[in-house]
């Protein structure tokens, strides 16, 4: 692939007080990919999203994002130019309903400059394409569902609506933390065809996850992370059969 | 034992008036327009009714300061998320600037109130800057902080008239302006800023308050919406204050006094966070009362400490959504 | 020399002061607002004590009024903060009004003017390096040094202290490893209030008792706080010589007047440079939004 990565990141690395969450970090995106992220728990896998999108500040490293470097950017500004992220606590906007909880990044001055989803109305009327982008993302527009306020949403429709929130700033970048856990399998089956549509839209997805299942079926390419370090990169199926991963991860799991 | 539940129940009437049916008939545009109406008629006849009592009327002016003070607090408290201690500052600095234009630069109350409220909201954002990035604690510590560190800096430089403040501002033309002006400012703030709270840009306010993270990560730059409520917070705290200063015709560093900062909190806190109606209504409990227990002195800041924790501690909600929840709703007691 | 000496002992008293504060915060996250009020009411404690009981020895005045200032802390936790435990919004306005309430009930109360004094420990004073040092000062400066060695021995080798730190730390980690996160906090505003009695008996004899004087207090503690990074102890202390030095630097060139203004000036800077505190730890992602 001679084509220039959407987003590459180059020895990034970070520690907290003692611990070291990164170490060296580097890996190069495709334009459309969706690119997956495992490893197990405390190997630093949010914390790179972190890093990414400059809601933590890296020590060391680089962030390239389409040529430009981003790296110590503030994090709106990270998110206007193109790269969401879900968060894996899911806190949404608890005192609003859910289809207002998307006029916020419709607000946003990314989403006035992208014009909303799907070039909706440009002025005034958020509140439809807010309605339209639930609709999209998998929220009944005639059931009570999107009127509802957000903290009463179940599991998966927060999950979803983390999205929707993303999709409201037609970004070219997705960052899915761990979007899979907590889900039934039911609930898996329904956001896998997001995930889907979001990729054959064009829209380059970065996943954290610990479905390793669910994710393989849809990612390309995979990086597994152990204790901040990197320690493979490439196809799922090449991944999957390294010794390393084995050892530090699935061999627990006995897969 | 047989255990009980309380149910609560919309009223038919409420269920009615959602939507479109709302004016379908008058009972319904009642149901919906009265207690508004109720409110905004009470509030201007207000200073008729108190011919009769000619001392109250002079409460009735600084009952609306304090209900503006109030509605200031509560759209930063409960909208954006910011505890403001020192609503004092913002009286303050409203105050003396007003003083400022009107007694050296000459500008006549009409100019001087508008052009002091500007100034002084500039001044106060400018002022709590610093502590905008950050979450936390902080801006509670700044604001709790400014009114005193003021209140030394003029004694200290003697500017501004040092301890003995500025006198000679201009009173009011007559006793109507002076209750209308404030009156209508409020009734003004108080449908303004409920809009304004609905609004999208409101909407973005409120999402800074339940997740300021999701928010930047929205690609908005919270320290700029911040800025932006602090700024529409310091006009209304400094138009009271400038208000105050010519109903007084002084201004002095008791512009700065513990009471604009405790009892704003206190109506909050009584009338009901987050409804800003609430705010209103619980300054016009506590002013007069403040008024009735003026023999006791600072004791008044006691009392309205323990009334305040005992809100927070037993009735938090506030009278304001109790009486909404009794309006539209029935109770009734089920067996579980 | 004198800037010295005096620098010194300034410090330890504003970390004495400060101290109660921290402590609170670190272990039960409550910025405790009543902490000035605290501070005041042990020492009017004390004044009652020996005036109104005839022939109450000093010493024990002291641990009672400290004894009672740290029940009441106690109390303030077990029945109001313990209801509103996590609402930060609720925390600040009850503890800054509990606090309000104490100042403003004991200014009604009487305690006005400059007639509430407390005798000093022991009276006269020594030339220490050609400075004169009063003994009360020189008291306050080893009994502030071994108050911190004692509360660095107390929670690190203690089973409370280790408890403390642990809530103080990781909550959630500590309350599954069976650590009772409303006991350690009514514990942490025990302690906390003990100290801001104990330091109110050390540094009152010093000067009158009155109540502008627990508002004074109050923005001490803070200032120090927030600059040595709320929540780190360490941090508390090495702030409170900054801040000590800072403020008797002032006094000495420009005037009395101003060390409020250099409390704040601080407290912005710090905001604007290092949000999280000289000592702030990994806070990061929670404090800078």
């Amino acid at each position: 692939m001679s084509e220039e990565p959407i987003l590459s990141v180059k020895g990034v690395s970070k520690s907290f007080g003692g611990l070291k969450a990164l170490m060296d970090v580097s890996f190069d995106v495709q334009r459309g990919e969706v690119f997956g992220i495992i490893g197990p728990n405390g190997s630093g896998k949010t914390t790179i999203i972190n890093c990414i999108t400059g809601f933590i500040k890296t020590q060391t490293g680089h962030v390239y994002f389409k040529g430009k470097e981003i790296t110590g950017w503030k994090p709106h500004k990270i998110a206007d130019a193109g790269i969401a992220r879900t968060f894996q606590i899911m806190r949404p906007y608890y005192s609003l309903p859910a289809y207002k909880n998307l006029i916020i990044p419709l607000w946003s001055p990314r989403a006035r400059k992208t014009g909303g989803w799907r070039g909706g109305g440009k002025h005034g009327d958020r509140d439809t394409v807010a309605v339209d982008i639930l609709e999209e993302i998998g929220f009944e527009r005639d059931s009570r569902v999107p009127y509802k306020l957000s903290s009463t949403l179940p599991t998966g429709y927060q999950k979803r609506l983390e999205l929707a929130r993303c999709m409201a700033l037609r970004p070219e970048i997705i960052f899915c933390d761990e979007v899979f856990s907590g889900l039934s399998m039911s609930e898996i089956a329904g956001m896998l065809p997001l995930i889907e549509k979001m990729r054959d839209e064009g829209i380059t997805l970065i996943m954290v996850e610990h479905r390793l299942r669910e994710l393989f079926r849809v990612a390309t390419k995979v990086m597994a992370l152990n204790f901040g370090e990197k320690i493979t990169e490439g196809e799922p199926s090449f991944v999957i059969e390294d010794k390393r991963v084995r050892e530090a991860y699935l061999g627990a799991e006995g897969v | 034992m047989e255990q009980m539940r309380k149910e609560r129940i919309d009223r038919g009437l409420k269920v009615r008036t959602e939507g479109l049916y709302a004016i379908s008939s008058y009972r319904e545009i009642l149901y919906l327009m009265g207690p508004r109406l109720l409110l905004i008629v009470g509030v201007l006849a207000l200073p008729f009714i108190f011919e009769l009592a000619p001392y109250w009327k002079r409460v009735i002016n600084i009952m609306f300061v304090y209900a503006l003070l109030a509605l200031s607090f509560d759209f930063l408290a409960n909208y954006v998320g910011l505890v403001c201690l020192g609503g004092a500052f913002l009286t303050g600095v409203g105050g003396y600037f007003s003083a400022i234009y009107n007694v050296y630069l000459g500008f006549p109350f009409y100019l001087a109130i508008p052009c002091a409220t500007i100034s002084g909201a500039v001044l106060c954002t400018l002022c709590l800057l610093p502590c905008l990035p950050l979450r936390g604690v902080y801006f509670a510590i700044v604001t709790l902080m400014y009114p005193l560190l003021f209140t030394r800096i003029i004694e200290a430089l003697d500017i501004f008239g040092g301890t003995n403040g500025i006198t000679g501002v201009d009173g009011f033309p007559n006793q109507y302006v002076e209750h209308y002006i404030i009156i209508l400012v409020v009734i003004g703030f108080l449908f303004g800023m409920r809009r304004f709270v609905n609004q999208d840009i409101g909407l973005v306010l409120r999402g800074v308050k339940d997740n300021d993270q999701s928010v930047k990560a929205s690609g908005i730059d919270i320290t700029r919406m911040k800025v932006l409520a602090v700024f529409v917070a310091s006009l209304i705290g400094c138009f009271g204050g400038a208000y105050m200063a010519h109903l007084y015709m002084w201004a002095g560093i008791s512009l700065f006094a513990l009471d604009f900062s405790i009892i704003p909190i206190a109506s909050v806190v009584i009338g009901g966070g987050g409804t800003l109606v609430g705010a209103v209504i619980g300054s016009f409990i506590l002013v007069p009362l403040s008024e009735i227990l003026r023999a006791f002195g600072t004791f008044r800041i006691v009392i309205y400490c323990v009334i305040l924790t005992g809100f927070i501690v037993f009735k938090s909600e506030g009278l304001m959504i109790y009486m909404q929840r009794k309006y539209h709703q029935f109770e009734r007691w089920v067996k579980v | 020399m004198q800037l010295l000496v005096y620098g010194i002992i300034n410090s330890i008293t504003l970390s004495l002061i400060s101290l109660g504060f921290a402590l609170v915060y670190s272990i039960s996250r409550v910025p405790n607002f009543a902490h000035g009020a605290l501070y005041i009411l042990s020492g009017y404690l004390v004044w009652i004590f020996l005036n109104k009981f005839a022939g109450f020895p000093y010493p024990l005045a002291i641990i009672a009024a400290i004894g009672l200032t740290a029940v009441v802390g106690a109390l303030i936790y077990r029945f109001i903060l313990i209801r509103i435990r996590g609402m930060e919004i609720s925390e600040i306005i009850a503890t800054y009004a509990i606090g309000l309430a104490i100042l403003e009930g004991l200014r009604w109360g009487g305690l006005r003017g400059g007639t509430f004094t407390l005798p000093t420990f022991v009276g006269g004073s020594i030339n220490f390096l050609d400075v004169s040092v009063d003994y009360q000062r020189l008291i306050i400066v080893g009994v502030g040094i071994l108050t911190f060695i004692l509360l660095y021995i107390f929670t690190r080798f203690t089973k409370i202290g280790l408890a403390l730190r642990g809530i103080a730390q990781d909550e959630r980690a500590a309350m599954m490893l069976g650590i009772n996160s409303d006991m350690t906090a009514i514990v942490s505003l025990a302690i906390g209030s003990a100290l801001a009695g104990f330091a109110a008996v050390l540094l009152l004899p010093l000067g009158n008792i009155v109540v502008e004087a627990g508002y004074n207090v109050l923005i001490f503690a803070i200032a120090v706080c927030v600059i040595g990074g709320l929540g780190s102890w360490g941090g508390t202390i090495i702030a409170s010589f900054i801040i000590g030095f800072a403020q008797l630097l002032t006094e000495a060139f420009i005037s009395t007047h101003y060390q409020m203004v250099v409390a704040l000036l601080a407290i912005i800077i710090t905001l604007l440079v290092k949000p999280s505190g000289i000592f702030g730890k990994q806070k990061e992602l929670e404090e800078r939004v």
